[in-house]
Formats: structure tokens, C-alpha cells, sequence
């Protein structure tokens, strides 16, 4: 189903294969959706369809993308937080897709998490102390007074007053909260922390201090990240490389400042549009791309490109085919996109319309969306901007 | 809601299958084959006698093969004999049925009228003294045994009222059949005993559920619309507020059913209950095995009636 | 560098005073955690007070049953046949030798009074603490394993709330033999499922928490997950109902003392003397009945106002621990 992409790498040069601390290759998940009846075909949600990427030591990858598009979930499955329905995770030279949770154990020393929700990643019933000495109680390497004088390193190395060891996480603030996530997972200084969202639900001006915190922890301690946002700004700005998702899929892929400069991809082109730009001269002249739709469902994804429905410039092509993820018009091979049209240079996306019939945008609601159980959304003209470039909204994908 | 029926039917038929498992293991093995033999034959058995009850209840075979007569003759409403008393169980269970019947729905009654009401009235008239009273009496009540209410109530009203009147006879029960004003007399102090023990839950589940409801959005709408307070609580509050009360009442019902021992025990009301504890006095068996099952059959039909009430009346419940 | 660094120096110093001005602030907020907010709340209740002085003053008159006997200079099963027992071979009734009277058999009743709390009160905590401890097992076990365990263990709880198990302890005490520690096993067992299934359906909503995926992604193995995360908020609703047990608890034991499969006798125990006191009063002993009665009443009555409390200064509404 899913064609062999070109593997987007992260990190500028092409060095050896020693340097690639994580490879994904074609990472598929399903969820199975609870059927209503016993003879019902059973559906899935497609939450990943066929993602590659590779990630450079001591680089980080950012992946941008809107609700439902896959990110946490594909998150998830590299850390072996879920399992994987198809394809391969090689992280350090060594295959972990079908690892069992024992033989993982040894491994999340050097795979970690940051999560989204300072208050929900955090057990409100322990005290800060305990909290971030999991990691040395899980694994048994220190404990007593060796744990605590560890702890409260970690707790100053992070920003936190040490003596706040005996605190419970809501007498924290949000971001303090975080700080306490960063030096939980920072314990055994992992090779690899994803990072899912981790400023998202913080205020702007506290964004800045986590993001500078976790710039520090990896030039000092030669870190790793996977970047997780919605917000492209934040993205933009720590990472290498950023991978844009849909709908399951990567979109796009390139070094940081060129996806941000020749956009080839469509879709990223509509993002860019929507993030708001401090001129209000500048604001005013460009202008905004709206699509129209809303995401589809990732149960039902449509044929073809999964844009297509949205895309100004869908063509029937995109209807019938699905576009690898390659290099486009002549770009190089850090750069790759999934389109059949991809955007040229100074192209302006509001000039184009799509040539293809207006049966064929219309996305059918999956039935087992219509019983209420889910919200299927309003129809009509939705601002992509209005989904991502906000902060503090929360990500379900 | 098809599917919703049998599954729960199925759940209920395997969780009486499991049970009479347990219940077997329990009696029918536990003790050893002797001395369930020996328990059957009562205390009458004889060496001789004995061995014609081993023989007879098949004790010399396989495990599965005692449990499986066990099983086909209960189906078939045979619960075996009670070797002590000379008469199959079942008639003796028939015998002790109508009494019990009679004390819980009696008791049911009383404690679901003034359960539920004196809650309804707690949640309307919320701190004020008769809500404090309500809930004063309800910890109190809540707060002591059967037996210990049992015997005061008898003391009250019947040794000291029986200066005064004789109305209140304190031991024993007659037939509704036989004379519908004596089984009356004969049970009231009974009701009472059981029904202010169990009322004081109600109270407390019937106000805090009101409460709850009463808090609602659409309760405030409907008096935003005008309506008077009378219709706004009768009609719509108490609907919704009822439900959980409900199914507690059932399930409570069903577990009474089972066997109120302690009030059948100081009333002397020949009960299941009462019938179960002179069994377990003279150790007679068939009689024990065959009023627990009875007694588990009626809890299970209890909570299937009320989960199926339940979805019937929300329909979210389905499952 | 891989992260940009366009952070000027104003601006990195800038940060690093909102952290530690952040970091003050939040010392002086003196940091008060959610038990120490409900145990605050529990002292201003007074109903509370009133009723745990009330346990207080039980345990200790328990405690010091047998001191208070020897100073008196009457034991607890000490029969006082010359003046224990009126002409008729009845109980005596409260008078300045006896306080409290006699039982049947001559014994001062007011020594056997206190003797019984010592059964009630140890069986009753016993009791509750086995179910309890079975009770929070089977709830994490079914609740954050799932699957076939929580099936397994749903059935036994149906099986066991459908079965009378009263009914079948005392057949169990009668054909085994009555003793403290059958009563309080038998207690024990028969208590559990309630809490069981509602430790099991707070688990089950909080298996989603992201706290407990971040201890997953640390390579927290499930027992680990269970004991150690999941059980400290479970705790709230475990100790409410476990305050509610006890006294359910008392009841239970006085009940099959009662029937006679309690503790056995000599050993004093209200149920007991209320069993026996049953058969007499009607002659008009009525204090018999009517010390143990009281006492039982009152020691029930104070744990569940007490129970009450806790659970009014653990509840949610009154902006409890789950704020």
C-alpha cells in the first residue's frame, strides 16, 4: 500500500550510517474502531500510514501538524509506548518494533518522553522528589540518600529549587511543572527524547524558557530530540529539520529554514499563510489561504493524496494517486515532498483552482461517526490558521 | 437491545451456574463424603443407612458425576431430601417461602414510602429542621443492628404495651390465607424492624440523588419557564431522581428474599431465613444447599430485572 | 549548535530571573498538600470531634478493661453466685456492687460490658483491614490488567454478592467450630467486593492518565504502576469506605455472635449477651439487654458519624482532594 519513500534525514550533510540514532521505515498503526455489530466490517483508525524519517545524533526533528494528524501517536510508536502494527523502528543500530515490554526495559534509559499536560503527566498524589527519582527506583541504580543528592541535581540543573524535593506537583506552576517532566526524563541522560508538545498548553513567555532549557540540556549533555508542535513558529525555531504530517502521512520534509522559505508542498504552503506575522504592513499585503473542508476522517481517509479534498490544486492525479514522499523540482535530497503539483518558487496557492469535480472534495462521513459518538465537525469554509497557530490547544493526534 | 437481553441473560445464567459450583464444592465436598452422609442421614443415620445414602446420593463417584445429579434434579425441582425431617426439600422451601415474602414486601413497602419520601423532603427543604431530623434519624437508625431494634421494638410494644392492649404479638406468624388479620398483627412490629434499618439508606440515596438532580440545568429552565415548584419537582426532578433509588430497591428486595435471618430469628417467623439456621443447627445439608441456591436465584433474577429496567428507561445503558 | 541561537544575552538573563523570581514566589506560598487540606477540614467539624473523642474513649476503656476489672476487683467471667443472683437464680439489678447489674450467670455486667469492646473493637478493625487489603488487590489487579483477570474477577465478586454469604459463614463457623479468627476471616471476606469495585472503576478511569503513560515510557513494570501510582489516588475513596466498614464490621460479628457462631462463650461479647439477655427481659431484667445494646449502639453509631465526616472531608463537592 504504502510506496518506499525516500528516507528524510535530519542534519545537515550526509554523514554515516553511525550518525543515524533513529530510523523509522514505513511505520504503520492502526487502531481497531469498536464495531457495533457482529457482522460488521471492522474499521481502523488510521492514525499512521507508512511514515520514514531518520534522525541525526545531537539533532533535533520537528514535526508540525494539525489535529488527528498522526504526530503523537507516531510519537508513541517510537518510544514502544504502543505497539506497531507494520514496519520498523531501529533505534541505535538495533531493531526495537517487536521488542517485548521486558526486553524494552533496559532501552527507556536511553528513549524518553516529554509529555504535553504538565498537569495530567504528573501523579498528583506523589511528591515531586519521588516523581522525578522514578527513573533510578524503576531501575534500580540508586537509591536512599544517593537518589535524593541525584534528584536534586537534576531539580537545579532544570531550574527548580532543590529543597522544593518534598512538594506535591500542584504547588508548582505550569511551567515549573514541566521543568519537573524535562528533568524526569533527563535522569539517565537519554540518547533520544521526544518531546510531545511540551510547550503547547504553557504561556508564551514561559514557551521561551522551556525551549531555552531544553536548547541548554542538549548542547551540554549531546541530546537528541524529536519535536512535536503545532506551532510552526516554536518548530521553526529548534529545529533541523521538520517534518510536516497529514492525516498519517508525511507531507513534506526538508531542513528547517527551506521548508519555511520554498515550501513545496501545498499544504505547508497554507500553514505558512496562517501564521500571523508581527508587520501589520506585511500582514495586510499577504495573503491568506483558507481551505475549505475539514480534516477528514482518519477512519475513511480519501483516495489518492489525502489532501486532494482541500488542495487548490488538485488535479485528478491526485485523486487516483498517492505521491511518494521524494525530492521535487530539483530540490535536494534533504528536501522532499508528497505532490503530484508541487509549489514552484513565488507561487501564490490563491491563484489556482482545482480541476477536479466538487463530487469528488465531498468527504463521506464514515457511518460509525454518524451514531453521535463522535463529533463529525462542522462543515464549511474552516481558517487553518485557526487550528494551529494558537497556543495552548490541545493535540488529540 | 436484543443483544443486550441475551447478553445479560447469559451473564445471569453463568453467574447461578458458577455459584451452584461454588455452593457444591462447598457443602456437597468440602466436609468429605462421610461426613455429608452423615449429615443427610441426620441424626438418625446407622452404619447401614449410611452406606444406603452413599450409595443413594452416588458419593462413591467422580466429583463431576455428583455434581452433575445434583444439578439435573434441582433443574428438574427436586433439591434432594431432607433425610431429617422426612420431607423433600422443596416442599419445605415452599413451605417457608410465603413468610419471607410476606415480611420483605411488607417491610419493602414501608421503607421505600418513607425512604423515599422523607428524602424528597430533606432535598427540597434542604438544613432545615426536618432535614437535619431526617438525616439525625436515618445515622441513627443506619447505625443499629436488626437485632438490637428487633428486641427494643418488642419490649416497647409488647411486653410493655401488652398491659394495655393485645395487638402486638411478638412471636410467630400466621398465614395470610388462614386469617389476613392476625398475619397482619403478627408482622408489623417485623416491617418495622426491617423497613427503619433499611429506610435509613434510602433516606440518605433519595436526598443526596434529588439533591443532584434538582441542581440541573434543565430543572432550572423549567422554573425559568414558570412552572410551579410542585410540578417542577414532582414531574420532572423526581423522574430522574428516582432511578438510582430504584435499582437499589431492587437489589435489596433481592437480597432480603434471600433470607432475613436475624428478624425471622427474633420474631420466630418460620422463613427461609429461619428455616436455613435451624438446617444449619441440625446440620441438614440438602436443605442448606437448596435454600442458598433458591436464595442466589432470587438475587441474580433480582439484578437482571433491574438492569434490564434500567435499559429500558436510559437508553444509554445498552451495551 | 543545532538549536538556533538567536537568544541575545538581555534575554537569557531575562529568563533566568522570571525562573528564579518564580522560584521565590513559590516559596512563600506556603505549600499545603490536599491530605493536610481535608485533615484541616475534618478538625473544624465538630460532629467529627465529638464522635472520634467518642472511639477514643471506647478504645481505651477496651484498652484498660482489665485494669479497671482488677481494681474493681471483679473479672470478666468471674461468676458471683451468693450475690450475683437474685432468689430465682436471675440477674441482680445496677446497684452500688454491681454497676451495670448481672448477666445469667451472676457475672457483673459492667466488667463484661467493657470486655466486649475489646472483641468488637479488634474484630471490627481486623476485619476491615482484610477487606481492605483484598479489596484494593482485586480492584487494581481487575481494573489496570483488564482483560481475562478482570473477567475472572468480576464473576467471583457476582458469584459472591449473589450467594448469601452470611448465610453460608454461619454454616462454615457451625460445622468448622466458632473462633475469633474465623469471625474475623469470615467478616473480612464477605466485606471486600463493594470495595473492590469501586477501587477497580477508579482505576479504570485513571489508567488514561497521562501520569500513568509517562511511568509506562520509564519502564515501570504494572505491579509497580499499580502500587506505586495508582494506589495513592485510589487511597481517598479506599479510606472512606473503609471508615464506613468498620462499624459495618462490629455489626456483622455482634450479629453471629448472636446466632451463636461467634466468639465462643465465656469469652464477654455484646452480641452474645444480647442473645442471651433475649430470653430474660421479658421478665423484666431489662438492664441485660439494655447496657450491651447501648454500648453496641453508641461505639457503631460514632464510627459512622465518623465515617461521615472523612468522607465529607475527602468529597470532591466540598472541594476535596480531586480539586
Amino acid at each position: 500500500m504504502t510506496e518506499t519513500n525516500a528516507v528524510a534525514t535530519a542534519g545537515a550533510g550526509s554523514g554515516g550510517d553511525a550518525d543515524v540514532l533513529l530510523q523509522v521505515e514505513n511505520l504503520v498503526k492502526y487502531f481497531p474502531v469498536s464495531s457495533r455489530g457482529l457482522f460488521q466490517e471492522k474499521l481502523y483508525v488510521h492514525a499512521v500510514e507508512g511514515v520514514s524519517l531518520s534522525v541525526r545524533r545531537g539533532q533535533t526533528f520537528g514535526i508540525v501538524g494539525e489535529t488527528g494528524s498522526g504526530k503523537s501517536t507516531l510519537a508513541r510508536c517510537v518510544a514502544r509506548l504502543y505497539d506497531i502494527t507494520s514496519g520498523r523502528v531501529i533505534f541505535d543500530g538495533q531493531d526495537i518494533t517487536k521488542l517485548s515490554q521486558r526486553r524494552m526495559r533496559p532501552l527507556r534509559r536511553e528513549i524518553q518522553m516529554i509529555f504535553q499536560d504538565p498537569i495530567g503527566s504528573l501523579n498528583p498524589r506523589r511528591r515531586v522528589g519521588s516523581i522525578i527519582g522514578d527513573p533510578f527506583a524503576i531501575h534500580g541504580t540508586a537509591s536512599g540518600a544517593e537518589r535524593k543528592r541525584r534528584v536534586q541535581e537534576l531539580m537545579e540543573r532544570v531550574g527548580l529549587n532543590p529543597e522544593h524535593y518534598n512538594r506535591f506537583p500542584a504547588e508548582f506552576s505550569g511551567g515549573q511543572r514541566q521543568r519537573i517532566g524535562v528533568a524526569r526524563a533527563l535522569a539517565f541522560q537519554p540518547k533520544l527524547i521526544i518531546c510531545d508538545e511540551p510547550v503547547s498548553a504553557l504561556d508564551v513567555s514561559i514557551q521561551a524558557q522551556v525551549i531555552n532549557l531544553l536548547a541548554d540540556l542538549q548542547s551540554e549533555f549531546g541530546l537528541t530530540y524529536i519535536f512535536i508542535a503545532h506551532d510552526l513558529s516554536v518548530v521553526r525555531h529548534v529545529s533541523n529539520t521538520v517534518g510536516v504530517m497529514y492525516l498519517g502521512k508525511l507531507t513534506e520534509v526538508a531542513p528547517s529554514e527551506e521548508l519555511f522559505t520554498v515550501p513545496r508542498h501545498p499544504y505547508t504552503g497554507a500553514l505558512l499563510s496562517a501564521v500571523p506575522v508581527p508587520d501589520p504592513d506585511q500582514s495586510d499585503e499577504r495573503q491568506q489561504i483558507i481551505l475549505v473542508g475539514d480534516v477528514p476522517s482518519p477512519i475513511l481517509p480519501p483516495s489518492g493524496c489525502r489532501f486532494h479534498p482541500r488542495c487548490p490544486k488538485a488535479a485528478p492525479v491526485c485523486v487516483s494517486t498517492d505521491p511518494p514522499l521524494e525530492p521535487r523540482l530539483g530540490d535536494g535530497p534533504q528536501h522532499t515532498a508528497a505532490c503530484h503539483l508541487p509549489m514552484a518558487a513565488g507561487e501564490n496557492l490563491g491563484d489556482f483552482h482545482p480541476s477536479i469535480d466538487e463530487t469528488e472534495r465531498i468527504i463521506e462521513t464514515p457511518s460509525i461517526l454518524l451514531d453521535g459518538d463522535e463529533d463529525g465537525g462542522v462543515p464549511g469554509a474552516t481558517s487553518v490558521g485557526g487550528s494551529l497557530s494558537q497556543s495552548g490547544e490541545g493535540s488529540q493526534s | 437491545m436484543t443483544r443486550f437481553l441475551i447478553r445479560r441473560i447469559a451473564q445471569s445464567v453463568l453467574v447461578l451456574i458458577c455459584s451452584s459450583i461454588a455452593v457444591f464444592l462447598l457443602f456437597f465436598v468440602g466436609p468429605g463424603p462421610d461426613q455429608v452422609a452423615r449429615a443427610f442421614a441426620g441424626r438418625l443415620g446407622n452404619a447401614q443407612r449410611l452406606a444406603q445414602i452413599k450409595h443413594e446420593l452416588h458419593l462413591d463417584q467422580p466429583l463431576y458425576v455428583q455434581y452433575g445429579h445434583w444439578i439435573w434434579n434441582a433443574l428438574q425441582g427436586n433439591l434432594g431430601y431432607d433425610y431429617y425431617k422426612g420431607e423433600p426439600v422443596v416442599s419445605a422451601i415452599a413451605a417457608a417461602a410465603p413468610a419471607t415474602i410476606s415480611l420483605v414486601i411488607g417491610a419493602a413497602i414501608i421503607w421505600i414510602a418513607y425512604g423515599v419520601w422523607s428524602g424528597i423532603f430533606s432535598a427540597i427543604h434542604p438544613r432545615s429542621v426536618a432535614d437535619r431530623s431526617f438525616t439525625a434519624a436515618a445515622l441513627f437508625f443506619y447505625s443499629m443492628p436488626t437485632f438490637v431494634l428487633g428486641l427494643s421494638l418488642i419490649w416497647v410494644f409488647a411486653y410493655q404495651g401488652s398491659k394495655f392492649t393485645t395487638f402486638f404479638p411478638f412471636h410467630g406468624y400466621v398465614s395470610i390465607t388462614q386469617n389476613p388479620g392476625k398475619w397482619f398483627e403478627y408482622l408489623i412490629l417485623p416491617w418495622f424492624t426491617l423497613a427503619l434499618v433499611t429506610a435509613a439508606t434510602y433516606t440518605r440515596l433519595t436526598r443526596s440523588s434529588m439533591l443532584e438532580v434538582l441542581g440541573e440545568d434543565y430543572i432550572r429552565t423549567a422554573r425559568s419557564k414558570g412552572m410551579s415548584d410542585r410540578r417542577v419537582n414532582l414531574r420532572h426532578a423526581l423522574r430522574a431522581a428516582l432511578t438510582p433509588v430504584v435499582t437499589q430497591a431492587g437489589l435489596d428486595i433481592g437480597t432480603a428474599l434471600g433470607g432475613v435471618i436475624i428478624t425471622e430469628q427474633i420474631f420466630g417467623i418460620p422463613g427461609l431465613g429461619w428455616t436455613a439456621v435451624q438446617a444449619i443447627t441440625f446440620q441438614d445439608l440438602p436443605v442448606i444447599m437448596g435454600i442458598v441456591m433458591v436464595a442466589a436465584t432470587f438475587v441474580v433474577t433480582a439484578n437482571l430485572i433491574v438492569d434490564i429496567l434500567y435499559a429500558v428507561l436510559d437508553p444509554r445503558v445498552r451495551y | 549548535m543545532s538549536m538556533v541561537p538567536d537568544i541575545t544575552a538581555t534575554e537569557a538573563s531575562a529568563s533566568g530571573a522570571a525562573v528564579v523570581s518564580e522560584v521565590s514566589a513559590a516559596k512563600k506560598i506556603e505549600g499545603r498538600s490536599p491530605w493536610r487540606l481535608a485533615y484541616e477540614r475534618l478538625r473544624s467539624d465538630r460532629a467529627a470531634k465529638i464522635a472520634f473523642g467518642t472511639i477514643v474513649v471506647v478504645i481505651l476503656l477496651a484498652l484498660f478493661a482489665p485494669v479497671i476489672a482488677a481494681l474493681i476487683g471483679h473479672g470478666p467471667n468471674q461468676q458471683f453466685i451468693d450475690i450475683g443472683e437474685n432468689a430465682n437464680g436471675g440477674p441482680v439489678p445496677p446497684g452500688g456492687t454491681f454497676w451495670f447489674g448481672t448477666d445469667s450467670s451472676g457475672r457483673d455486667l459492667f466488667i463484661r460490658t467493657l470486655y466486649g469492646a475489646r472483641v468488637s473493637l479488634v474484630v471490627g478493625v481486623l476485619a476491615t483491614g482484610i477487606s481492605v487489603a483484598l479489596g484494593v488487590v482485586f480492584g487494581l489487579a481487575a481494573g489496570y490488567i483488564g482483560g481475562i483477570v478482570d473477567s475472572l474477577i468480576a464473576r467471583m465478586i457476582d458469584v459472591m454478592l449473589s450467594v448469601p454469604f452470611l448465610l453460608i459463614g454461619i454454616s462454615i463457623a457451625y460445622i468448622v467450630g466458632a473462633s475469633e479468627w474465623l469471625v474475623i476471616v469470615i467478616v473480612g471476606v464477605l466485606s471486600f467486593t463493594a470495595l473492590g469495585r469501586i477501587v477497580r472503576g477508579q482505576v479504570i478511569s485513571l489508567k488514561q492518565k497521562e501520569y500513568i503513560e509517562a511511568a509506562r515510557a520509564l519502564g515501570a513494570g504494572p505491579w509497580r504502576i499499580m502500587f506505586v501510582d495508582l494506589l495513592p489516588n485510589v487511597m481517598a475513596q479506599v479510606i472512606v469506605y473503609a471508615s464506613l466498614l468498620i462499624p459495618l464490621a462490629i455489626v456483622t460479628e455482634a450479629a453471629f455472635s448472636f446466632l451463636g457462631v461467634g466468639v465462643p462463650p465465656p469469652t464477654a461479647d455484646w452480641g452474645a449477651m444480647i442473645s442471651d439477655a433475649a430470653g430474660y427481659y421479658q421478665y423484666g431484667y431489662w438492664w441485660y439487654l439494655f447496657f450491651p445494646s447501648l454500648a453496641l449502639l453508641i461505639t457503631t453509631l460514632a464510627f459512622n458519624i465518623f465515617g461521615d465526616s472523612v468522607r465529607d472531608a475527602l468529597d470532591p463537592r466540598g472541594g476535596g482532594l480531586y480539586v
